[in-house]
């Protein structure tokens, strides 16, 4: 008789421990905001629960971006620098698709018709952002697998070629771009006033996460995924074709960060080709936060990320920048990998 | 003699060699073909060291520093706020060569501190972390500078005096006809030779750093960091200090470039397009090889000047089509140089100074 032990097909692996400290680092900085408030004069409790939601509205946009890049990375160790041109083209494709569904877009009557016009104009926009990313990643990405300079060097060149682009089709000037009209404005509960529009982006952020973390772990698709991005070559052997799956991934990234362009447009009330560098900056706090090839991680970096800019906008404006890179240099210290490492690179 | 002045590191290839010493002959002379082509000069000068030092991190030690413009700012700034009217600020000195001085020192020791926490908090994590962080501190200082009116003149810059010697309206000899140009003896032209000088002693500095056993130490992490270690080397250390002489020789061109423009601006120094430009260069130019810096820095700004105004022209021969006047708007010539550039990286990853070095030995 074999001594070995053997589990059974329908007896399920050892779970591994979900690891939920990280989690609280959002009250922690939250908590450690709101004294603040009081002792520099900025108002009250409630003004800072506004803007606790607000930055969690923001945060998740950009979560929105920085999860395909972080998948992008952790799939194919592909550094991609010109991740914000996507960002940069749903804001221009915000504006652009929009245009047919005016006065859908306006009526101020019917909720649902302003959201099916957003919703009809942003996912037109990702469409055509993810046929971009395909074309940017076979021409910009592919030459350079392997090599991360080559790779900063030529998705950066290829940032600004494609920004310069986006100026030649639409002009220098800042188009506008506005929430929809029933979501103009705030909700107001006592003294806690909520502008609408982020809690609407703050909703739809999070069906997004719901809907990945189901992909990435109910699915085999997101089980290939998921076992790429630890361990690329043990999937190769057992015969699955990673580039392929980091096609579709790249496209998907790209199309979440078209989205997530369209709503930062809408909250700066404006689409310019500046937009997209300036959420790189972002991207990469919230990825080095994170941890490389993390999605769970990205989210609760970029709720950070988003609170802690939003606040230090209020009570420091000038030095509101540092304030998400001393977060990042505190999360280093702690956990030099990120919050949930993943990439083995 | 010129052997050890350059460290033994000769162009290694005559038309580079040749091109070279056009480009020297020409700064050297610049001043005498009037006031415009001497501030061109200068502020190629200023770029071939800002280059060079660029050079030094990306190519000899293969990391990316999007901080560069941050520590050239950071020492024009130093300079400038220094030299303001006192009165107003206590640090305000008033013109001197006092304040320059003092004003380069805090400069620098600001950008060592700086240069040392990035990479503190960068290398010893992950090396390409170090790309990421010095984009998003380089950017934070930059709205930093932009929102502090009161102290950096905001978006303004500051406008400054400079002792009267290098000031343009010192003249210390008479004025001379050449070549039908009215050259001119003033305080500018001391500065330029003063600008000139000091490139001249960094870029000869940069070449002995990169031909020094502490440069080949550099080289061999870059290639392989993995043995490089292995053999015994502190990786870490080795990276941090480069990017530390890097940062320093960095603030040193930007005290120059202030004093030579007697102004300092946010987008005068910092701007996201300079940094831009700096990359190009050294990639267009050559990287790891230094002298790329002169060729990249010479024939960027030269071209940045007659693309434009080439640009000019040709769009308004197309000025009907809408898709393609657009695409020669003299301002989108970030556009033909990013492709440019792309095509650089992907087809001569060692640029113009390796291309010809590689024909000189035969290779194709």
């Amino acid at each position: 008789m074999s001594t070995t032990q053997v589990i059974a097909a329908d007896e399920s692996l050892p779970k591994k421990k979900l690891d939920l400290i990280p989690v609280f680092l959002i009250p922690v900085v939250a908590l450690i905001a709101l004294p603040l408030y009081y002792a520099m004069g900025m108002g009250s409790a409630s003004d800072w629960l506004t803007a606790t939601i607000a930055g969690i509205g923001m945060g998740l946009i950009i979560f929105l971006v920085a999860s395909g890049f972080s998948l992008v990375f952790g799939l194919m160790d592909v550094l991609n620098f010109g991740h914000g041109i996507f960002v940069t083209l749903g804001a221009y494709f915000g504006v652009a698709f929009l245009a047919p569904f005016q006065t859908w877009y306006d009526d101020p009557e019917s909720i649902a018709l302003n959201l099916l016009a957003l919703f009809a104009a942003a996912g037109l926009g990702m469409l055509v952002t993810a046929v971009v990313g395909l074309i940017f990643e076979r021409i910009i990405v592919r030459p350079v697998y392997g090599n991360h300079l080559s790779q900063i060097l030529v998705t950066s060149g290829g940032m600004i070629v494609a920004g310069e682009l986006c100026v030649v089709f639409w002009g220098p000037e800042t188009l506008p771009l506005l929430p929809p009209t029933s979501l103009t404005g705030a909700l107001v509960i006592g003294t806690f006033a909520m502008e609408k529009f982020r809690l609407m982006t703050l909703i739809v952020g999070m069906i997004l996460f719901l809907v990945m973390v189901l992909l990435l772990n109910r699915t085999k698709l997101g089980l290939l995924i998921r076992a790429s991005v630890q361990d690329r070559e043990m999937v190769e052997a057992l015969g699955y074709k990673v580039k392929f799956l980091f096609i579709t991934v790249f496209a998907v990234g790209a199309a979440l960060a078209s989205l997530g362009g369209t709503f930062y447009g809408m909250f700066i009330n404006g689409a310019n080709n500046g937009i997209g560098p300036a959420m790189m900056i972002n991207i990469f706090i919230v990825i080095i936060i994170a941890g490389m090839g993390s999605v769970g991680g990205a989210l609760i970096a970029a709720i950070l990320v988003g609170i802690a800019n939003n606040y230090a906008g209020l009570l420091f404006p000038n030095f509101a920048a540092f304030t998400s890179i001393a977060v990042m240099c505190a999360v280093i210290l702690w956990r030099p990998q990120g919050l949930y490492p993943v990439a083995k690179r | 003699m010129l052997n050890k002045l350059l460290s033994w590191d000769l162009p290694r290839s005559k038309v580079l060699a040749a091109i070279l010493l056009v480009i020297f002959l020409g700064l050297l002379l610049t001043p005498l073909a009037g006031d415009k082509a001497m501030g061109a000069g200068a502020k190629i000068c200023i770029f071939i060291i800002l280059v060079a030092s660029f050079d030094l991190l990306l190519g000899y030690t293969g990391i990316l520093s999007f901080a560069h413009t941050m520590f050239f700012g950071i020492g024009a700034y130093g300079v400038a706020m220094i030299s303001v009217e006192p009165g107003e600020h206590w640090w305000a000195l008033g013109p001197g060569w006092g304040s320059i001085f003092l004003g380069i020192i805090v400069a620098v020791v600001l950008s060592t501190l700086i240069a040392l926490f990035i990479s503190a908090f960068s290398l010893r994590v992950r090396t390409m972390y170090f790309a990421m962080i010095t984009l998003s501190v380089s950017a934070a200082v930059q709205t930093l500078a932009m929102r502090s009116t009161e102290i950096t003149g905001g978006e303004d810059g500051i406008n400054f005096t400079v002792p009267d010697l290098l000031s343009p309206l010192y003249t210390f000899a008479d004025s001379i006809e050449l070549f039908g140009q009215k050259v001119e003896f003033t305080g500018a032209f001391i500065m330029y030779y003063v600008v000139f000088i000091v490139a001249l002693v960094l870029f000869l500095f940069v070449l002995r750093i990169v031909n020094s056993p502490f440069g080949r130490v550099l080289q061999a992490i870059r290639d392989n960091e993995f043995r490089a270690a292995a053999i015994g080397y502190r990786v870490v250390l080795y990276r941090a200090a480069s990017s530390v002489l890097g940062a320093i020789i960095a603030t040193l061109a930007g005290c120059m470039y202030a004093l030579f423009l007697r102004y300092q601006g946010p987008e005068a120094t910092m701007g996201f397009g300079i940094m831009m430009d700096i990359l190009f260069m050294v990639v267009i130019g050559g990287m790891a090889t230094i002298y790329g810096a002169v060729i990249g820095a010479t024939l960027m700004l030269i071209a940045q000047n007659y693309l434009q105004d080439l640009m000019k022209i040709v769009q308004s021969d197309v000025s009907g089509i809408p898709f393609v006047s657009g695409l020669l708007h003299p301002d989108r010539w970030l556009l033909w140089m990013g492709i440019l550039f792309i095509i650089v990286v992907y087809n001569f990853p060692w640029g113009i100074v390796g291309k010809l070095r590689m024909r000189a030995l035969g290779i194709e």
